[in-house]
């Protein structure tokens, strides 16, 4: 089996596991109880935040947990908004986010608030000219995603940091989900206020993730009950899924300077072998994108046939974003790039994790022009 | 080349005299404590200096470690070269070129400490930064407002070429005072006083008074993570838990509510004392400051002061508590301080405590008490426990993240 659906979510490491089995058994106590079970619990929770901030360069105060991407976006978004609207009801995003993200905003938009979508280019990038024209006086919130989950290209989420540092009354929220594990930000650098992050993305597991918060940054919550994480985020804290977390976090940061560099070799060797396959558009930016993400469609075929019969061989590949693929429509962030229709409908995505090995894309290079040459006869 | 030592300084002004071994000796077990997660790294002395010899290590990691270390007054990213004019020359030009931040105009400071070098200060200034001038563009020297001095210091061993310094912590290395009892309750002042009392060189021994159930198992910890805290500034920290509860209630049957808080201060006095003598430190600190409640006006201390002759070193004294909360948070005891645990000297705590108690009366009130037993059975009862970076449990913890 060829797994290269590393952006719908990746395999949780044994080790990974192993800490969150160890961590269920032994810490299962409440963080919150004052008994001593109680108490080791919240050491391990204690211990695993200031991991995950040390390795994040950012104060453990700063890390609210959450059950992952969906979540932490919606908290980032909605919690601004609730939270500041009385000092303005505009919000400004891209026309490529994550569905966590684009229906946020639809709820906002219905709530009254205005909300400006900032086109991108040919390469799937938004040009900071144009999100910062974007702004007005009664603007609150900029939420641009760092690394497309679809096509792979990564905004100058940098640059729009530094130039947005000049409106102090305003937060810039990104979605990191996609690049924490391979191209992570630095959150200070870039000058960014709240950042989301989801475990099961790099190796941990499902229902684990977590929202940046920089220090000052105030949010209503979405959920209310027994004050743990600082009452931004109500709710038994899920100490073994955080563990888990936790470790895969480090063991991919111990990884990250030699693999990525193997990844993006691997990427652009396999963009390019596909340019080779007839009638292939590749839709992933060579420059500007993700190690982990290409993106390529197949005019006049159906990529649902093309995903059964890569299955059949045992290649495991998406069409679109897992989050939208039961959809029958062509892919929104596609159509957002001027793809066309035909284009937009046929499109594939591989996506590696940091495990993904040399052999395991020339095998899928091997099945995909086995499969092109039999369908189109 | 590469910046792969890094040259320490400290306070030499201070020590001249038979001290100054004492002092370097300590200093460099403080630094290899420090530097534990570095294995790579070897610390030497030199006359005046340190240097750490990086092996790999990263040093920006290895220089945030030593900024909280206690007797260092600064330290730089340094390269060594030999003692040979021409490799000098060029080791300075590489040290300036690597050198990260403003450095348009430069000036060079050389130290010859080894005499037998045959060049001399001035002529070793004059050559390299003639030598720097001649291979960059853009660059001049200025002897007044520089924006780096590249220092360029002749030892024995080889010459050390560094870019700018950064400020250590200052003070004097933790251990070279002698030992000190920290009365430490869990709140905000005390771990303070600890670290002021360690900037000036004291050892700490912690003493907290722990009254299950009446404390929990919260408060106690705590006082272990508090205590954690203090001990990135030093070595491990010994912790002496004394059991107070039976202390207390006695306090609670038998004395009138008014002299209550008096006098379970000098009870407390009276067992950090006795904890102070066996373990052989000579003073106890605490972190009364003057004022700021009832147990901390002059008449509490006079009257509380009065059953121990040890000193009472009080390194708050004269501070506001804004003061003692900013320094709090810069050291990072304050989120823990803040959590919201009783500890001793808030259970039991009746509401009319004198503000200005009489030794004459606390000393009578006492009579009736026959407290002598319940003292000696705390002391003989107390838990001692080693604080150090990471526990056994805490070790099992980790392995898991």
């Amino acid at each position: 089996m060829v797994y290269l659906d590393n952006s719908a979510t990746t395999q949780p490491w044994d080790t990974v596991m192993e800490a969150y089995q160890q961590a269920s058994y032994q810490y299962f106590g409440n963080p919150s109880s004052l008994h001593r079970l109680g108490t080791e619990a919240e050491t391990l929770l204690r211990k695993a935040r200031e991991s995950m901030a040390s390795l994040l360069k950012i104060k453990p105060e700063e890390l609210v947990f959450t059950s992952g991407g969906t979540e932490g976006n919606n908290l980032a978004i909605k919690g601004t908004a609730m939270k500041h609207m009385n000092r303005g009801k505009h919000l400004v995003t891209s026309t490529i986010e994550h569905p966590s993200v684009k229906e946020a905003f639809c709820q906002l938009e219905a709530a009254g608030f205005t909300v400006t979508y900032v086109p991108v280019n040919r390469e799937g990038l938004v040009d900071p000219d144009d999100v910062l024209d974007a702004i007005r006086d009664d603007t609150i919130l900029v939420s641009i995603i760092h690394v497309n989950n679809e096509i792979g290209s990564v905004q100058p989420i940098k640059e729009i940091g530094e130039r947005l540092a000049a409106y102090p009354k305003l937060y810039f929220h990104t979605d990191h989900v996609q690049g924490a594990g391979l191209l992570p930000l630095d959150f200070k650098e870039a000058k960014i206020d709240l950042a989301t992050i989801s475990g099961h993305k790099f190796h941990g597991l499902k229902g684990t993730g977590a929202l940046y918060v920089r220090e000052g940054v105030i949010l209503s919550p979405l959920f209310h009950g027994g004050g743990q994480e600082r009452t931004v985020r109500a709710g038994t804290e899920n100490v073994p899924g955080i563990t888990a977390m936790a470790k895969a976090l480090r063991l991919s940061r111990e990884r990250l300077e030699y693999d990525q560099t193997r990844l993006i070799t691997l990427k652009n060797k396999l963009i390019n072998d596909l340019e080779g396959v007839e009638g292939t558009v590749i839709n992933t930016s060579k420059e500007h994108s993700a190690p982990h993400i290409i993106n390529v469609s197949f005019p006049g075929l159906k990529p649902e046939v093309l995903i059964q019969a890569l299955t059949k061989r045992q290649y495991h590949v998406s069409t679109k974003s897992a989050c939208s693929s039961k959809l029958e429509e062509p892919s929104a962030v596609l159509l957002a790039l001027g793809a066309k229709k035909e284009q937009a409908e046929s499109a594939i995505r591989i996506s590696y994790s940091i495990d993904t090995t040399e052999e395991e894309v020339k095998g899928f290079m091997n099945a995909i022009k086995e499969i092109v040459a039999e369908i189109k006869l | 080349m590469i910046y792969d030592h890094i040259l320490v300084r400290y306070g030499e002004l201070a020590l001249k005299g038979k001290n100054r071994g004492d002092f370097e000796k300590t200093l460099k077990k403080n630094v290899q404590h420090a530097l534990k997660d570095h294995p790579a790294c070897k610390v030497k002395r030199t006359y005046g200096r340190m240097v750490i010899e990086l092996h790999g290590e990263n040093p920006q990691e290895v220089m945030n470690k030593l900024s909280v270390i206690f007797g260092i007054s600064s330290f730089s990213l340094a390269m060594k070269s030999m003692n040979d004019l021409e490799q000098i020359k060029e080791t300075a030009l590489q040290a300036y070129r690597q050198h990260e931040g403003e450095k348009a105009t430069f000036k060079v400071s050389a130290h010859r400490s080894y005499k037998n070098f045959p060049v001399r200060s001035q002529e070793l200034n004059r050559q390299v930064g003639a030598h720097i001038l001649r291979n960059t563009e853009n660059v001049s020297v200025d002897v007044h407002n520089p924006d780096v001095e590249v220092t360029v210091e002749v030892r024995e061993q080889g010459t050390y070429m560094t870019c700018g310094r950064t400020k250590g912590a200052g003070g004097l290395p933790v251990g070279t005072a002698g030992k000190v009892t920290l009365m430490l309750s869990g709140g905000i002042d005390s771990p303070v006083a600890g670290y002021l009392a360690m900037k000036r060189g004291a050892e700490i021994e912690a003493v907290h008074f722990h009254s299950p159930p009446y404390t929990n198992e919260r408060a106690r910890k705590k006082v272990e993570d508090l205590t954690r805290v203090l001990t990135s500034f030093g070595r491990p920290i010994t912790l002496h838990v004394v059991p107070f509860t039976e202390l207390q209630k006695a306090i609670h049957a038998h004395i009138p509510s008014h002299y209550a808080m008096t006098i379970m201060r000098r009870m407390m006095l009276r067992i950090t004392e006795q904890i102070t003598t066996k373990i052989n430190a000579k003073a106890i600190v605490n972190g009364e400051s003057l004022g700021q409640v009832a147990s901390q006006t002059l008449e509490s201390m006079h009257t509380i002061n009065e059953v121990t002759n040890v000193p009472v070193l009080r390194p708050l004294i004269t501070m506001d508590k804004q003061e003692v909360v900013d320094i709090s948070k810069e050291i990072g005891t304050y989120p823990l301080s803040i959590l919201p645990y009783e500890d001793c000297c808030t259970i039991f705590l009746p509401d009319d405590s004198v503000t200005k108690p009489r030794r004459e009366k606390a000393a009578l009130y006492e009579k009736g008490l026959h407290f002598e037993p319940y003292i000696e059975k705390a002391v003989n009862n107390v838990e001692t426990l080693t604080i150090g970076r990471s526990t056994a449990k805490t070790e099992v913890m980790d392995d898991l993240l």
